[in-house]
């Protein structure tokens, strides 16, 4: 059980060191990490099953017991997470096979510089998304966004383009800015309570005399997390940046990354700083209502299928801290089933916009066009994550937006139920204006049919098919039928409302 | 001492969110290592500075009986000062890159990605 819980994490750093000495030979470097990432899904499945028969799992680093040492601990919700992490890297891994060949890469040292980076780089990123799921310290957990900020610096840049240096340079500067918040948080919360390990954290600061000053560190977290998630006021880094690296890139990035952030304002908001519920919780519950709102009115006016994308993750976040800011298991649940949906569908988005970019031309949806006509099954890739992204029933998109407006409709938020359904319906918008411009109008005929790499299972595409389709299939099953994965959703929600289960699991007797 | 200390790093800050907001690149980066700074010093005060020993225990007693320093603190800067350096260099050579794009050392003509 021990070898299972730190193997998410140990895992990924062995591949990117074997993917590091193939790095001559891109072909073994594609086999090797498919290969791999298969396995880390296995890894993390079992993981997931051993957490839903045993309860929450802990190991303890080099022995040393709790509070003293570092612990790993795996519930159910970081169980869930890093299935996550498996399944969107084992559909990278496959994208990635056609993407990273792209016969528009202008030099052959663009290829080396891809060869040399891209591979072993996003394995160290998923060691350090799943080190952030899994660690027990919050110190730990600094050093772990540490590791995945900055193979997602490195992999940001990878092509040196004008305008990806340009995105490096804001991303960059601004999670630096939230780096430094975090270790002011952590420096306080350590001189207040002498520890630094979560679960002794929720034991320790209802001790703590001047609860203000808790209140205070809280309110770093949230901007060090905020910054990290993508929250109004702090998500500006993102429509900046994420439209710029090579389209697997951003899609790994869009899925995965802003959602660390916002499992930790969860982990941190459910177990440690929950002292002054009222005032933190307000504050995160119109924080939410402005992303959803900000974020998606940000995606009206944009052409570039990438940064559309690029403002609807802000505005799907907002949905997510919806959940967190209300604070009752069914909206947790909700906010944790939403986190389920949207890594996946956000992510298919950005493939299924890579593979418009190969067989239509461009990523403007002004110039591409009539795409229903030349790739049918193309349409319906775009349609059903699309579609769920909007809430449409049956879809996955649908369970998740009814989960937590329900919650809200029993606290009697209306205003803000009312601004959760607008948006909604702007994000529905958004989406029938890719479906207008990219599939349905006529083709304006500006791109030369010489740049468009043709056919969907063709020699050159088919990787970029396979994982959509496996996507769109995994966005189907959540649709069609919900229960299973509402069922861990809301195991993994009571174990969050409930602390006192994660910190007698970790203390265990030493308390 | 704390008293001065204290001082000290909200000068540190004060003067990395001034950098921060200027409008030449690495005035912005020099800013960002003034915050690194400062936070590193907060974590080192918020360690009670005090006269101690180092932490630890004679063979035999199972106590610590005097006033030690304690190591934790030491243990976060450390690590904190070693990540931002590793990021910092980093940092330095994507501005090189920034400059050989841009040519002029100003932030404000890096709007092309917000377009």
């Amino acid at each position: 059980m021990n070898a299972l819980i730190v193997a998410p994490i140990v895992f990924p750093l062995i591949l990117g060191l074997i993917t590091l000495s193939l790095w001559q030979n891109r072909k073994m470097q594609e086999i090797v990490n498919i290969a791999g990432s298969v396995i880390m899904l296995v890894i993390s499945l079992l993981l997931l099953n051993t957490v839903l028969d045993n309860g929450i799992l802990v190991s303890q680093i080099g022995n040393w017991p709790a509070p003293f040492g570092i612990s790993i601990v795996a519930d159910t919700f970081s169980a869930i997470m890093v299935v996550i992490s498996g399944i969107m890297g084992l559909a990278i891994s496959i994208y990635s096979v056609s993407s990273m060949k792209s016969k528009f890469v202008l030099s052959d040292m663009l290829q080396k510089r891809r060869q040399f980076g891209y591979y072993p780089l996003l394995n160290i990123m998923y060691m350090g998304i799943n080190g952030a799921f899994l660690t027990g310290d919050l110190f730990n957990m600094y050093v772990w966004f540490e590791v995945l900020l900055i193979s997602s610096f490195i992999l940001l840049a990878l092509d040196g383009t004008r305008l990806q240096i340009e995105g490096t340079f804001k991303y960059v500067t601004i999670n630096l800015l939230s780096s430094a918040f975090f270790l002011t948080g952590v420096g306080f919360l350590y001189s207040l309570t002498g520890t630094l390990n979560m679960a002794d954290l929720a034991v320790r600061i209802p001790q703590v005399e001047n609860q203000s000053m808790i209140t205070v560190i809280a309110m770093f977290f949230l901007v060090s997390f905020g910054i990290k998630a993508a929250i109004f006021p702090l998500f500006f880094w993102l429509p900046s940046s994420y439209h710029t690296p090579p389209i697997s890139i951003s899609a790994i990035f869009a899925g995965m990354l802003t959602k660390v952030g916002v499992y930790s304002l969860i982990r941190v908001f459910t177990l440690i700083f929950i002292n002054d519920i009222a005032y933190t919780h307000t504050i995160i519950l119109w924080l939410s209502a402005l992303t959803m709102f900000v974020g998606v009115l940000g995606a009206a006016s944009q052409y570039d299928m990438r940064r559309i994308l690029s403002f609807h993750i802000i505005s799907q976040i907002g949905y997510m801290i919806f959940g967190l800011a209300l604070y009752t298991p069914l909206a947790i649940a909700g906010a944790v089933f939403y986190i389920m949906h949207h890594i996946i569908v956000k992510a298919n988005l950005f493939l299924v916009a890579g593979l418009v970019r190969r067989v239509g031309g461009s990523y403007d949806i002004r110039k591409v066009g009539s795409l229903v006509n030349t790739y049918p099954f193309l349409a319906v890739l775009f349609l059903i994550p699309a579609l769920s992204l909007a809430g449409i029933p049956p879809l996955s998109g649908f369970w998740s937006k009814f989960f937590v407006v329900k919650a809200a409709l029993e606290l009697q938020e209306y205003f803000l139920v009312f601004v959760a359904l607008l948006v909604g319906l702007l994000t529905l918008y958004s989406m029938t204006k890719i479906w207008n411009e990219a599939f349905w109008k006529n083709n304006p005929e500006k791109i030369p049919a010489k740049e468009l790499v043709a056919g969907l299972f063709s020699k050159q595409n088919i990787f970029m098919t396979i994982p959509i389709i496996l996507l769109a299939l995994i966005t189907l099953s959540i649709g069609f039928y919900p229960e299973p994965f509402y069922q861990i959703a809301d195991r993994a929600a009571h174990e969050l409302m409930n602390p006192s289960i994660y910190i007698s699991k970790v203390l265990g007797g030493a308390q | 001492m704390e008293f001065l200390l204290a001082i000290l790093i909200g000068g540190l800050f004060a003067a990395a969110i001034y950098m921060i907001l200027r409008r030449s690149i690495i005035k912005l980066i020099i800013g960002l290592s003034f915050l690194a700074h400062a936070a590193n010093l907060l974590i080192f005060t918020l360690g009670r500075v005090i006269r101690g020993k180092a932490p630890l225990i004679e063979e035999g007693s199972k106590h610590i009986t005097e006033a030690v320093a304690d190591p934790l603190p030491q243990a976060l800067i450390l690590t904190a000062i070693v990540i931002s350096f590793g990021v910092t260099a980093f940092t330095i050579v994507l501005i090189q890159q920034v400059y050989q794009s841009v040519g002029v050392d100003d932030s404000d003509k890096l709007k092309a990605s917000d377009q």
